[in-house]
């Protein structure tokens, strides 16, 4: 018998009524304590993956099944859910769809009950599950007064309660800042080489979970492409698939190093060795561009916020006089952890919200994108949704007659810009100002890519673009000027070079290779920055 | 969002009746029904409504007990309203609206005023006590209890309680979605296209839950086991409470008369003061100890 926790034989699936393979001819197995990452991009695969590995497919999805996946000694033929979900716990996207209780304690209750659990151990599994996932804080709380990274982590100690030895998880930092989001990532590499918890992770900010990873599995149409360790598995991506590189890999591919580094420390090492870290005379405040005065950036915005309160009836203020102005054709990235006050923003900016003390100037509509764009979606027809011309305009001419749930993330979200933007986007069309509210979550970097471009082209025509977001590579692509939010006030507003080069969370990977040397955020501005480096070395010998 | 703005939903509070088993909070809540709906005479009604003020207070709800008397109000006075109007009982005559064709004389008479008044009282009681008792009383908790005897039907229940909130949420995020359009649809057909896109939306989120379900053993689940603990001072305080408050109720029923028609009759004397003086002290003594209470 084969000593691998789980194993995937020639394992081909369709999902009912759809032609294409989720997985096709795939095999791999995965040791007791490994930390394996599944990349690849969006609708490849991933997420049908994991639901093969603990017999949600195709005991609970149906569909067309062949080849054989083994947990524990225990085929998916011959076992269900049920019976699988004793040795694999699993954790989505989404926590709202994993909390099934009120309580928190009765959430981590429940998963030992419904397995027969005595209540001395049901009591003990609650106790030790909470303080390894540090959250017995949280035990008495209700399950929907906590903040989106306390429910992440809630389910994953239901999860986990039973201590299955294989956890899966499918992109779970998606809807968290980057601080939420690390603390998950640290609480998945503590559990796996302290339990020896055997770690499946699917997720598209790679750079954010590569360093704790010992393997990672990347799926193209369903196959796996590469199955190796980290490094392996960037070397492979530079050549192979270049939307999977991480930033340091690309900045490092760009300045044409090797070998591709897995993480900033690494990455750090490799340039110092080589003499081209950037020494502390270098990592000066980056070149700031020319700044107007108070008075001058009001005159000309698209959009003013001054000295905007948000007061609960019976609760805190969520905004705490937050002056802000945003001229035309700027684009602007505001950021903060959850809880910051950046929805609360838009929906201000937008009209959605009134203030209850300051005052709001706009220059014209204000087209808003909440966070989910399915919330957009009311009728059966793409042609349906918005005007032909904006569809056109957002590169969705041709879709006009499928329905808009069977659209990809990327497409979903062109196609909600365009029905809140409306028939034409000029600077004298459209939409004063364009607000978006965490964009990005969920998509991979080719549509990041694309949404980026989208907003650059809307700067351009004259709209001012807000986008609040998470992301530091996404704001730095999308972004010329950066604000923080912290507990409904602007802690920090300037340029993105400047903001996004400084910080160890609200910065881009390759700043913090860089040490925010020349303000370089992207990994082509890092790679300029290197070959300067190089080309001097080269005149010094 | 937070749920707890239109709808009532329990949260750990620092009370007496938060403190007390969910059981035991229950029973206390259903024996004051019942005290409600066997007792007529107004004075033990609103001995009753004293002991829910004191124990909206006493539990730290009272805003959302407030608004709970706001909506008791909405159906209590159309009772009223409709009892005086329908009611063919009573002598004493206030008003003469004339012949009502084939309803006869339309004559209001004061003994329909109070009857119904009483009955919207008891009404009132009665959503007051469901809206305290869904507040103060753990629902996870005593879902657990039912788990026992069903744990199918007592975890859809619970997932019941929970997606209610979320499914509010999920109807304000759509219409804010709505309204962000730069011609946002109004009127019947975009309430409709909200709501046919709430129900595809939980029909999404019934698949990914019911997956959860299964991975956490819903398929094989077995009969949960008793869960023994020590009854503490406010379960015990509590069920004496319930016991005391269900003998005041049967014997009041009997021993204070109240008839409405066809003339009001209640009786006025030392046992009916003490029948309501008992009522608020058995009520609302258990709220006095507040030890042994988490902050």
């Amino acid at each position: 018998m084969s000593a691998a926790l789980l194993s995937f034989e020639a394992v081909s699936y369709r999902y009912p009524g759809v032609d294409a393979p989720a997985l096709e001819e795939v095999s791999f197995e995965l040791s007791p304590g490994a930390f394996c990452l599944l990349a690849g991009l969006s609708g490849q695969g991933k997420s049908t993956l994991l639901r093969a590995a603990c017999g949600l497919v195709p005991h609970f999805y149906g569909g067309r099944f062949s080849g054989r996946v083994t947990l524990a000694g225990l085929s998916t033929h011959e076992h269900g859910p049920a019976r699988l979900g004793t040795f694999a716990g699993a954790l989505f996207q989404d926590p709202e769809t994993q909390l099934v209780t009120s309580s928190v304690r009765a959430e981590l209750s429940l998963a030992l009950e419904s397995r027969g659990h005595r209540p001395a151990a049901v009591a003990r599994g609650v106790e030790e599950v909470a303080l390894a996932l540090g959250i017995d804080h949280l035990l008495d709380r209700t399950t929907y007064d906590l903040s989106g990274g306390e429910k992440q982590r809630v389910a994953l100690a239901a999860a986990l309660a039973g201590r299955p030895p294989l956890v899966l998880l499918d992109e779970p930092t998606s809807q968290l800042d980057p601080v939420a989001g690390d603390e998950l990532v640290g609480l998945l590499r503590r559990l796996n080489q302290e339990w020896e918890t055997t770690v499946l992770l699917a997720e598209h900010r790679l750079e954010r979970c590569l360093t704790a990873a010992d393997r990672v599995i990347s799926l193209e149409h369903g196959r796996v492409a590469h199955d190796g360790d980290p490094a392996s598995f960037l070397a492979w991506a530079a050549l192979r698939a270049p939307p999977l590189q991480t930033p340091g890999a690309k900045l490092f591919a760009l300045a044409g190093l090797r070998p591709a580094p897995v993480g900033v420390r690494q990455a750090r090492t490799s340039l110092r060795s080589g003499g081209l870290l950037p020494t502390a005379d270098d990592c000066g405040r980056p070149p700031a561009s020319p700044r107007r005065s108070k008075r001058a950036r009001r005159r000309g915005s698209a959009l003013a916020l001054r000295g905007v309160w948000h007061e609960l009836r019976n609760g805190p203020a969520i905004l705490r006089g937050v002056n802000l102005s945003v001229r035309a054709g700027e684009t602007v990235a505001l950021m903060g952890r959850n809880g910051a006050g950046k929805s609360t923003l838009l929906r201000h900016a937008a009209g959605l919200l009134e203030p209850t003390r300051g005052r709001i100037d706009r220059a014209g509509r204000v087209a808003l994108l909440l966070q989910n764009p399915g919330d957009y979606f009311v009728h059966d027809r793409v042609g349906a949704e918005a005007p032909a011309r904006a569809l056109h305009a957002a590169g969705l001419g041709g879709l006009a007659d499928r329905h808009p749930r069977d659209l990809s993330g990327g497409e979903r979200q062109r196609l909600a810009l365009a029905i809140v933007a409306g028939e034409e986007v000029t600077a004298h069309g459209g939409p004063a100002v364009v607000a978006l509210d965490e964009p990005t979550r969920g998509m991979d970097r080719e549509a990041k890519a694309e949404l980026a471009g989208e907003l650059q082209r809307r700067a351009q025509l004259g709209q001012a673009v807000i986008v609040a977001t998470h992301d530091p590579e996404f704001a730095a692509a999308c972004a010329r000027r950066a604000v923080l939010l912290a507990d409904g006030r602007v802690i920090a507003d300037g340029d993105a070079a400047e903001l996004l080069s400084g910080g160890w969370y609200f910065a881009t990977e390759t700043a913090r290779i860089l040490s925010g040397a020349g303000g370089a955020l992207l990994p082509e501005q890092g790679a300029a920055l290197l070959a300067q480096r190089l080309l001097a070395q080269e005149v010094a010998v | 969002m937070s749920p707890g703005g239109t709808l009532f939903f329990y949260r750990p509070l620092a009370s007496p009746l938060h403190a007390a088993r969910a059981g035991v909070g229950a029973l206390w809540a259903l024996s004051l029904v019942v005290a409600a709906i066997v007792l007529y005479h107004p004075l033990a009604l609103l001995s009753i409504l004293a002991v829910i003020v004191c124990a909206a207070l006493a539990a730290g709800v009272g805003p959302e007990m407030g608004r709970a008397l706001r909506t008791a109000s909405l159906v209590g006075v159309p009772i009223v309203i409709v009892n005086v109007i329908v009611s063919r009982y009573g002598l004493t005559v206030f008003a003469r609206l004339g012949s009502l064709g084939p309803f006869g004389q339309g004559d209001l008479t004061v003994e329909a005023l109070v009857y119904g008044a009483v009955i919207a009282l008891k009404v009132s009681i009665v959503i007051l006590i469901g809206t305290l008792a869904s507040l103060a009383v753990d629902p996870d908790e005593l879902l657990r209890i039912v788990r026992r005897l069903s744990f199918r039907s007592a975890l859809t229940a619970s997932l019941s309680v929970r997606m209610i909130p979320l499914l509010a949420a999920d109807a304000q995020r759509l219409a804010e979605a709505q309204r962000t359009r730069p011609r946002a649809p109004r009127g019947a057909r975009a309430r409709i296209a909200i709501v046919a896109a709430v129900l595809e939306g939980s029909l999404d989120r019934a698949m990914d839950v019911a997956a959860t379900l299964e991975l956490r053993g819903f398929a094989t689940a077995r009969r949960a086991p008793r869960r023994l603990r020590p009854w503490s001072r406010h379960d015990l305080a509590f069920a004496l409470s319930a016991v005391a408050v269900l003998g005041l109720g049967a014997a009041g029923a009997a021993a204070v008369p109240f008839a409405a028609y066809p003339r009001v009759h209640a009786a006025l004397g030392a046992t009916a003061a003490v029948l309501c003086l008992a009522l608020v002290v058995a009520g609302a003594l258990p709220f006095c100890d507040r030890r042994g209470i988490e902050q």
